[in-house]
């Protein structure tokens, strides 16, 4: 008796073992062939663009007077440019996500309109960043008449921004317990004072977390710059000029130069400044969730 | 303002945290109780306004992008003298028109088809060991990790491709098309590595978190008695993962999957720089050859946006590429839909 028990509690054998244990190793290894991509990127960018960033003329400077033969110069007129084009189109794509998301969630909850609205964001946060920027081109430009301009890139770019912040309000505002709302309306404060002081801060960290994570997406895109915003060596700060330094830009400009050139290094130095912002803001983000998770227990 | 109803939305605060489970928030709707205080208060009635402007405004920003697009596209379609969907010919620049679409869209599809093949196995393998193979921590661990490769910047993926991926390959690339030249597709491509291979590898590892994520999320949620009860009756991890986890998630890495392609399709920047443009006028069928995708073709162009018949032509390729991408989005939407009503 006790060694037909044994038996059936024994661990399987032949064929169901060896398919098992050959799964097992698959799916390790498909982690490891997920990771190698990363770990290669970021040591490949950080070793060659390492030594261009360590200058303080990198952070201090732009590129007026240099070229790919002569040295010098800096990324600041980028970094400037990045900076000031993702908070433009953060100051447009921010109020609309998140009236957006409290209409979804506050008015229109449960309601085919409000289905209809969540199928367009869906089908929004789908959009190529190719075709948001024809969009903008084919709007102000050709039909307008307005030339390519920084703004025309944060209008597009704004395409790209609200649907990521809009989701994301709009599943923080779900979690915002409604005995919350109905404590307030019991005290007689009218619904746009109960979302504004109530609902909104009380799912603050989460909407916060969404609005980084959505810089950190547009800053990082490429596309729309090339179409409606030319690249600019110097240092420009008018929102309306028609060039802009951005650091995509000059990545994707930097990129032909040869090899044996001096500039050569630019374009790694840049790279790594990219990937230090935009890591820098998805860290920030993911820093936000979780100390406010922690606030929360 | 939040001053004043500060202190007792604080003791509210409190009181209703234990009882208040996100389940809750989804079954009772208080819209009756609301409309109520919010009668005659013109502050609502702005508020309400301006969400339904916003929510308007989305609506409209999506229907905008494909009116402005066809509107545009228009005239240069009509004087096009070449067929829009089967010509490979690109002549823009002169008087008359001569467009079509046949390379890019044979170049868009390979490249996003082959980095699909790539793509969805290795995602659905890692959410399998994050969900269901290692120790929850570690799992958080590892997916942290794969998440970050979602926040590299597109325009640094072609970067790496072009510089450090792509030379990389080379060799393999050469003894590829030696051993298997015969396959049309592995046939004798470009010199470069600039090839729609090294463009589907990059488009794979861009895609790779988005469906991992996605994939991961479903796989968790796998009830509980299902995993017990397939163990219980002896099943091995793979046996319990191939009879539970799976049926379970198939359709939520059906959607990702097909959320991925169309980040695959519409991915500009990348492919872009990687691509060597080959202006060899028929289509080579080869994963070695060069050519353009939609998006590359327009990016790659962006300078020559000047007279309306020669914008109009490119931006009819952007809305080929919009209604794809429109397509595959709605179709993830609705197989995502179709689970989450079961």
């Amino acid at each position: 008796m006790s060694s037909v028990t044994q038996t059936s509690l024994q661990a399987p054998r032949g064929t169901r073992r060896l398919t098992d244990g050959l799964v097992r190793g698959l799916v390790y290894l498909s982690a490891v062939i997920a990771i190698v991509p990363l770990v290669w990127i970021l040591v490949s960018i950080a070793s060659k663009g390492l030594p261009v960033i360590l200058n303080v003329d990198w952070w201090t400077k732009d590129l007026a007077g240099t070229t790919d033969r002569r040295a010098g110069g800096g990324a600041l007129h980028a970094i400037i440019g990045t900076l000031e084009i993702g908070i433009i189109t953060a100051a447009i794509a921010v109020p609309i996500a998140i009236l957006g998301a409290i209409f979804l969630i506050e008015y229109a909850r449960g309601t085919k309109i409000a289905r209809g609205v969540s199928f367009m964001v869906d089908i929004l946060s789908g959009i190529p960043s190719i075709v948001a920027a024809l969009f903008v081109f084919a709007f102000l430009i050709t039909i307008l008449g307005m030339g390519r301009s920084a703004i025309a890139a944060a209008i597009s770019l704004m395409l790209l921004m609200l649907p990521t912040v809009l989701r994301s309000t709009e599943e923080m505002l779900k979690l915002v317990p409604d005995s919350l709302r109905e404590a307030s309306y019991a005290l007689g404060i009218p619904k746009w004072k109960t979302i504004t002081t109530i609902v909104i801060p009380t799912a603050f960290s989460g909407i916060a977390t969404g609005v980084v994570l959505g810089l950190a997406r547009v800053m990082g895109e490429t596309a729309p710059l090339l179409i409606l915003v030319a690249y600019a060596r110097n240092l420009y700060l008018s929102p309306t000029s028609n060039a802009m330094g951005t650091l995509p830009t000059m990545i994707n400009t930097g990129r032909d130069v040869a090899e044996t050139l001096v500039g050569y290094d630019r374009v790694w130095g840049a790279a790594l400044t990219l990937i230090l912002l935009v890591m820098g803001l998805n860290l920030l983000a993911r820093w936000i969730a979780h100390a406010s998770r922690l606030k929360d227990r | 303002m939040a001053d004043e109803e500060g202190p007792a939305i604080a003791t509210t605060t409190e009181t209703a945290a234990p009882g208040s489970s996100p389940d809750r928030a989804k079954d009772s709707q208080p819209a009756g109780s609301i409309d109520l205080a919010g009668v005659g208060h013109a502050g609502d009635i702005t508020f309400r306004a301006l969400a339904y402007i916003a929510a308007f405004l989305v609506v409209m920003l999506v229907l905008f992008v494909g009116i402005f697009l066809a509107v545009i596209a228009a005239p240069s379609l009509r004087h096009n003298t070449a067929n829009f969907f089967t010509s490979n010919a690109w002549n823009v620049t002169g008087t008359t028109l001569e467009f079509g679409i046949a390379g890019l869209l044979w170049t868009t599809v390979l490249s996003s088809v082959v980095a699909m093949v790539f793509a969805v196995p290795i995602a659905v393998g890692t959410a399998l060991l994050v969900t269901h193979y290692v120790p929850p921590r570690l799992g958080s661990a590892i997916g942290f990790v794969i998440d970050l490769l979602a926040a590299v910047p597109s325009i640094i993926f072609g970067l790496w491709g072009l510089k450090v991926l792509g030379p990389a390959l080379a060799p393999f690339y050469t003894a590829v098309q030696q051993a298997l030249g015969w396959i049309p597709l592995f046939g004798k491509g470009i010199e470069s590595t600039g090839n729609v291979f090294t463009a589907s590898l990059v488009l794979a590892i861009m895609v790779l978190p988005i469906i991992s994520a996605i994939s991961r999320d479903v796989f968790a949620q796998t009830p509980r008695d299902h995993i017990e009860a397939a163990l219980a009756l002896g099943a091995t991890k793979w046996e319990m993962v191939r009879t539970a986890v799976i049926p379970y998630g198939r359709s939520g890495v059906v959607a990702a999957s097909m959320l991925g392609l169309g980040r695959a399709l519409g991915e500009t920047v990348a492919v872009m720089i990687i691509l060597s443009q080959t202006n060899t006028g028929g289509i080579n069928p080869s994963l070695f050859a060069g050519g353009e995708t939609f998006a590359s073709k327009i990016a790659n162009n962006a300078a020559e946006f000047d007279s309306p018949a020669k914008t109009g032509a490119y931006i009819a390729a952007g809305l080929v590429l919009f209604v794809v991408t429109f397509a595959v989005n709605a179709l993830a939407r609705l197989i995502a839909d179709r689970k989450a009503h079961q």
